[in-house]
């Protein structure tokens, strides 16, 4: 049997930071915006705005959460009008659901352009649904997803 | 209009998960008797505290207390252990960090060990964690009495510690 000693911690790699509220406004903006595009699939003004929720989450996702239109707005427009954040937190997690919402995206997006609208419906529902539970629930669906396919991966 | 329709249906849906998400997220469970092999058919009996799992008494550990002790290594504490599982791209992570070490700390003879569940896949896979953090809770034996899914609270985590060791005062497994 061990002694009492102290808890033993993962090691902490430093990890740019983000106030958790930012990616919960951006996914609020994005809940709307998906809602609109689901509304008006199929036509023109319906698939610019999935092009233009692609590109938010290609940004997003492969650039980092301070070039993500909505995180440039919640910094601009609404942080300033808060009380500082509690504390910081982590942006990998908030960056791989961008990630997630971004397939998503470029699969109603491609459906859209071939004219395909039962797919493009689909894949906007699912984008949606994630985006309400983050804006809503705090809750990162991606995120849930994430060891569920690390597992698969490397079975 | 198609697409309004299924918007509708999709915030009801999203609605629903997110309810049910909130009620079940961090709940500490009671795990089943963990010798597989004795208990296969039964499914998962209840551990209740008057009637303690036939495991717990009897000699050998389970396997899978023997798969998690080669992954604490050591670092399972004297009277309970809580194992929290991580992953990289987990918010709730880092407050069910904070929570875990000031009830470690409070508490004496309980060790929080937090494992990258990505570092032990094979281990996350025979003990089937499927969400980032799971915490699990360990008695002195290192047998896996309860376990939860998501944050948990810290009350709940003091609540079931309390569970794990009746006799707070003194452990009657010291005499």
């Amino acid at each position: 049997m061990s002694k009492m000693e102290p808890h033993v911690n993962a090691p902490v790699r430093p990890r740019p930071k983000v106030d958790p509220r930012g990616p919960r406004f951006g996914a609020a903006v994005t809940t709307v915006v998906l809602a609109l595009a689901l509304v008006l699939v199929g036509s023109t003004l319906g698939t610019v705005l999935i092009a233009w929720q692609t590109l938010v989450f290609a940004l997003g996702a492969l650039v980092g959460l301070q070039a993500q239109p909505y995180g440039w707005l919640f910094r601009v427009l609404v942080r300033p009008r808060l009380s500082p954040p509690a504390e910081l937190e982590d942006a990998a997690p908030p960056r791989f659901a961008q990630a997630v919402g971004l397939v998503f995206a470029v699969v109603a997006l491609v459906a859209a352009l071939a004219g395909a609208t039962v797919v493009a419906t689909i894949a906007i529902a699912f984008a949606l649904i994630a985006a309400f539970l983050n804006a809503v629930f705090a809750f990162c669906l991606g995120c849930e997803m994430y060891l569920m396919l690390a597992r698969l991966r490397r079975s | 209009m198609t697409g309004l329709w299924v918007l509708v249906v999709a915030l009801i849906v999203a609605t629903g998960l997110g309810l049910w998400y909130q009620r079940v997220n961090g709940r500490i469970r009671e795990a089943g008797v963990q010798d597989p092999q004795a208990t296969r058919s039964s499914g998962l009996p209840q551990a209740s505290d008057d009637d303690p799992p036939a495991s717990i008494e009897a000699d050998a550990p389970s396997a899978q207390a023997v798969a998690l002790s080669e992954a604490l290594d050591g670092r399972l504490g004297d009277r309970a252990t809580m194992v929290q599982f991580s992953s990289a791209f987990c918010q709730p992570c880092r407050a069910t960090r904070r929570i875990l070490e000031e009830v470690s700390a409070m508490v004496p003879g309980v060790n929080h060990v937090e494992l990258d569940a990505e570092e032990n896949l094979d281990l996350v896979r025979e003990l089937d964690i499927r969400r980032t953090p799971t915490v699990l809770f360990l008695d002195a034996r290192g047998e896996i009495r309860k376990h939860a899914s998501g944050q948990p609270r810290k009350a709940d985590v003091i609540a079931a510690l309390g569970d794990l060791m009746p006799d707070s005062g003194t452990p009657d497994f010291e005499i």
